[in-house]
């Protein structure tokens, strides 16, 4: 194991930001608290949200299977604790938005009675084979603890890359955060074994664990957890956000750039979260499905920070009064640090896998909302920005929104960690026009998919409506031309029959005379006129039957 | 109803910056002050009342926020600067005139701060240098070169009282000085040690004007160590303008101006510092300017050598701010994760 | 004189043969612009331009027959882009034609009303209507447009309007240009 040798590249750009992580670090991991109803939301991760396989009123079990994975992309959802099933619905959720979504709800017993897996635990993991893991992984529900929540099976799939280098996320670099710092203090082993398995899943060459230096204790930790395995590398990386951002982070190590709009599989390295290892050990070593993460509890708004080992589904309102956080006080509760996360409006919101920090702000903390100045073109934000963008054209163009321009400035390369933003003179929300311009963009596309669509099946109506009417005429002219063959009268007796039918109406018709009317009283002037039209007409006819 | 993050404190402000620009003139002004007279300072107080009063006026008329946007600062710093630029001994309408053009016509005019193609400092400058080219071009010289300290009644007069004794205290110009003389057929070795010219110039540049401008270098080291500033427009521009000028003065120094005076005489260092480095004129891109920086350098040396006017900077300027987009879109960055490899 | 104007005269000949040969050697081949149009329209097909559907609105504006405010679905930024590509005046939309949606609409049939008669079937520019005469009709929601051409015909009032479906990964950031303030906790006391 090689460790101060090992290069460090500096990442360009970034911020010195005021950690806030002692506050929360002076406590060990709390144990869980079991909630009285458990909110778990069917969708926690990235892709198509889980379908529930339980009903309403059915008992569960801590642990126990309650909605399946839709899809390729899309991860299961375990009860975090035993009890009954009294409700699937919408709820509140944490989200940006803070719209609801379909949660199923559980109403706990009290017992945290672990169900009895199918599989057990194995020690011994080197006895399955890499698709055998994936699919225990998958199975447990495990997604990307570091905040994203991308399905964890996916990003263990070499998918015939060759993996050079698989590097554990361990920087931590949000002010505030430190739920995974506590964790590699109290569970390196562990954590270790999870990495090692997710070098096995992905055939990995070689592993590195990248390190914020002001971890200290941590790094302790990891390095007597690592003993003298060669194949573990454990970098300190300097102390400056956004530094665990996963291209950073692979650059800091491995002095490569994974492509803007590729993944980093492409170059060869795979990047996974502390936690995440922790959960795939957990999962392939005790059989136990993700039921549970350590979250940061932290803030002005609480009286003692500290970190939580928090059930899933437990809602914040819990965690809060847990805290003993008086809810006059509070001024703003956001998910996540304060450079990335999101406000929560509603705390009946539960803990979800994603969530990696409850930052309470009290009261007398809040500043006023700024208001912005026009951007003087300073290009501070341009300084800082960590994947070398030009923040000050993204805004004019996302301002005005005009979106072609602004996609040509690489907008969709933004990571949006909020360092332009924090250094702008003008306060100018740079974040949020990125954020606007972004979710337009795709809705747009969506809409144009939506009326490429409708043109297409509109065309089609129109050929189809032609094609019907055509064929109408053709049909119809089929059975004119029918009609007006003559047909064979030996063939058919029966048409000949009616021909002739015919043909005696027609001559009756025409041999009919009009009979005139106001015949009476008629002078021998007008009686001779009409002798000699009579006359007239019948010799007519004998010409037309003779001829 | 959203609110936006991050949600770190955060100190940056434009005020700041603009009272930060504020403090870096200090040095240099101070030294003009003390060589040249009061009449500098009358000058700025003039310009920032005309600006603060055009740019409310203006302001009103746009039905924008008043006091919100001149607390900015920005209208004070494009006063001072144009008072700077200019001669003390100008008459009054002069200064007035200057600001209310640059504030109205190169700054509110598009829109205010931040919308501005061109520097209104400048732009001000330009238009009094072409339209009252006498007042313009009346220099002080130093006192130290008078025959008697001039009163302050004397300073007063001369902006207030239609240029009354002017002649007791004005004087040319070393820059001045060389070209009315090359043009005339002497050399500038000649220049340097001639009996009316030769005591116009000191160790660096000229008498007096060599401790301005090391006044406005002090100041512009101070905002490049406090980050203020983007370090690669002054670098670009002295820099080229130095090595421009010592090609030029080793080829024939008779005939060229020696690169010291190029960098200390004029208003180089108020320029390169102060000038060249408003951000909402200049190039915005790190690569682009060095570009626009080495741009200003060139045209400065080219029209004080071989143009009209003896001081070329506030042209070179505003035809950089011309080309300042261009510029920026030429030198995009390469952004992370689409290097050439 | 004659010097002159001969030479003046060559020189405009000259560049004249190279423009026009730059006008055949150089040119683009580009869409039509009645495709163009029809592409930036919403293909809602619903009529409300006065038009039967899109196509033909979008052929109408090409031979600057109407305005182009013409349509409710596509709304303002229809119109902007619209101006942007033909270099005409911005105009706000005709009322006439209907008021712009607040939220995007579908439609749904209530099938316990529903008797077969495939009226609503022949109205839908569309085709997002499956079924057949006596058989039961229903809406595929992915297709329909919100055109809501399908109500007039229904003899039995079965099609009802509702708000399309989003899902929190479809939700848009707010313009920050016209953001209120956050939440009341936040608002200075």
């Amino acid at each position: 194991m090689t460790t101060s040798l090992h290069q460090v590249y500096d990442f360009r750009g970034g911020l010195y930001l005021d950690e806030h992580k002692s506050i929360s670090t002076s406590t060990p991991i709390e144990a869980a608290l079991i909630p009285s109803i458990l909110v778990l939301p069917l969708s926690q991760h990235i892709g198509a949200a889980a379908k529930p396989c339980v009903a309403v009123g059915d008992s569960v079990l801590k642990g126990q299977l309650i909605a399946t994975a839709d899809g390729r992309v899309s991860a299961p959802v375990h009860a975090s604790s035993s009890g009954e099933v009294i409700a699937i619905e919408k709820r509140h959720v944490p989200h940006p938005s803070q719209l609801k979504a379909e949660c199923i709800i559980i109403k706990t017993d009290g017992r945290d009675t672990v169900i009895e897996q199918e599989q057990t635990g194995l020690s011994n993991y080197h006895s399955l084979r890499s698709d055998e893991l994936r699919q225990r992984i998958h199975d447990a529900g495990i997604v990307g603890l570091g905040g994203a929540g991308f399905p964890s099976h996916i990003k263990l799939k070499p998918g015939g890359h060759h993996v050079e280098t698989l590097i554990l996320n361990a920087a931590e670099c949000e002010p505030y955060i430190t739920c995974d710092d506590m964790l590699m203090r109290e569970h390196a082993p562990a954590i270790i074994n999870g990495l090692r398995i997710m070098q096995q899943a992905l055939h990995a060459k070689h592993c590195m664990i990248g390190i914020e230096d002001n971890k200290i204790e941590a790094f302790t930790a990891l390095q007597e957890a690592i003993g003298n395995d060669t194949d573990i590398d454990i970098v300190r990386v300097p102390t400056r956000y956004p530094a665990g951002g996963e291209r950073q982070l692979i650059y800091s190590l491995t002095g490569k750039e994974a492509p803007s709009q590729g993944r980093p599989l492409e170059i060869g390295i795979v990047c996974h979260n502390v936690g995440t290892a922790l959960a795939v050990n957990d999962a392939i070593t005790k059989a136990e499905p993700l039921v549970s993460r350590v979250v940061t509890l932290t803030g002005s708004g609480i009286p003692q920070p500290r970190n939580i080992h928090v059930l899933l589904g437990t809602p914040v309102d819990d965690l809060l009064k847990h805290c003993h956080a008086d809810s006059d006080d509070i001024g703003r509760i956001m998910i996540g640090g304060p450079m990335m996360g999101f406000v929560l409006d509603s705390t009946t919101a539960p803990v979800t896998k994603t969530t990696n920090c409850v930052l309470v702000t009290h009261k007398r903390d809040i500043q006023k909302p700024e208001t912005s100045l026009p951007c003087i073109r300073c290009g501070d934000c341009a300084d800082v920005c960590p994947v070398n963008l030009l923040p000050q054209q993204l805004y004019w163009y996302a301002r005005s929104q005009e979106f072609d321009h602004v996609q040509d400035y690489n907008l969709f390369d933004c990571i949006e960690c909020g360092c332009c933003d924090v250094v702008c003179p003008s306060r100018i929300p740079l974040v949020q026009y990125f954020r606007f311009a972004k979710t337009t963009i795709w809705q747009q596309e969506r809409d144009k998919e939506k009326s490429d669509k409708a043109r297409e099946r509109h065309e089609l109506r129109l050929e189809r409506l032609e094609r019907e009417k055509r064929e109408k005429r053709e049909r119809h002219n089929r059975k004119k031309a029918a009609l007006k063959k003559e047909p064979d009268q030996k063939d058919d007796p029966k048409k000949a029959a009616i021909l002739a039918a015919m043909k005696r109406v027609k001559e009756k018709k025409s041999t009919e005379s009009v009979t005139p009317g106001n015949t009476d009283d008629l002078s021998s002037e007008q009686q001779s006129k009409i002798d000699a039209a009579d006359a007239r007409r019948a010799k007519n006819k004998k010409d037309k039957n003779g001829a | 109803m959203i609110t936006h993050t991050p949600q770190v404190p955060s100190s940056a402000s434009v005020s700041k910056l603009m009272l930060h620009v504020g403090y870096a003139l200090i040095p240099g002004t101070a030294a003009y002050v003390w060589l040249f007279g009061i009449g500098v300072l009358i000058q700025i107080l003039l310009a920032c009342i005309t600006a603060v009063v055009t740019e409310g006026i203006i302001l009103a008329l746009r039905k924008r926020p008043v006091t919100q946007t001149l607390a900015d600062g920005s209208a004070l710093l494009t006063a001072v600067l144009l008072a700077l630029a200019i001669s003390p001994i100008a008459p009054w309408w002069i200064i007035v005139l200057g600001t209310a053009f640059a504030i109205i016509f190169g700054k509110q005019l598009y829109g205010g701060i931040g919308y501005n193609p061109f520097n209104p400092a400048m732009l001000g400058y330009v238009m009094l240098l072409i339209s009252f080219p006498l007042e313009m071009t009346r220099w002080p010289a130093a006192f130290s070169l008078l025959e008697q300290t001039p009163t302050l009644q004397t300073s007063f007069d001369v902006i207030f009282n239609a240029g009354l004794g002017v002649d007791t205290v004005s004087g040319a110009t070393p820059l001045d000085a060389i070209k009315t003389q090359l043009a005339q057929g002497v050399d500038i070795s000649a220049t340097l040690i001639s009996p009316s010219y030769g005591e116009l110039f000191g160790s660096l540049a000229g008498v007096g004007w060599e401790v301005v401008s090391l006044g406005f270098l002090l100041g512009g080291i101070y905002l490049l160590l406090t980050g203020r500033i983007a370090w690669q427009i002054p670098a670009a521009m002295l820099a080229t303008l130095g090595v421009l000028s010592s090609i030029f003065y080793l080829i024939d120094s008779t005939q060229y101006i020696s690169p010291l005076l190029h960098l200390f005489g004029g208003a180089s260092m108020l320029g390169a510092f102060f000038i060249a480095t408003d951000p909402v004129s200049a190039a915005t891109t790190p690569r682009g300017r060095i570009y626009y920086g080495i741009g200003i350098g060139i045209l400065t040396f080219v029209i004080r050598t071989w143009g009209g006017y003896p001081e070329g900077l506030a042209f070179a300027v505003l035809l950089m701010n011309m080309a300042a987009p261009t510029i920026d879109h030429y030198t995009r960055p390469v952004v992370f994760g689409q290097s050439r490899k | 004189m004659l010097a002159a104007i001969i030479t003046l005269l060559t020189i405009a000949v000259i560049f004249g043969l190279i423009l026009g040969f730059a006008a055949i050697r150089f040119k683009v081949d580009s869409d039509p612009v009645v495709d163009k149009i029809d592409a930036l329209l919403p293909q809602t097909q619903c009529g409300q331009c006065t038009f039967p559907g899109c196509r033909p609105y979008a052929e109408a504006i090409a031979n600057g027959e109407v305005e182009i405010n013409q349509c409710p679905p596509g709304g303002d930024a229809t119109i902007v882009a619209l101006a942007d590509l033909l270099g005409r005046d911005i105009l706000p939309l005709n009322p006439e034609n209907g008021e712009v949606k607040e939220e995007k609409t579908v439609v749904i049939i209530d099938e316990e009303i529903c008797i077969g008669c495939t009226l609503c079937i022949q109205a839908c520019p569309v085709d997002a209507i499956l079924g057949a005469a006596k058989q039961m009709h229903t809406v595929i929601i992915d297709n329909c447009t919100g055109c809501d051409l399908c109500i007039p015909p229904c003899p039995v009032d079965c099609i009802y309007i509702v708000p399309e479906k989003t899902s929190a990964n479809q939700w848009q950031w707010p313009n920050p240009n016209e953001v209120v303030p956050a939440t009341k906790a936040e608002q200075p006391s």
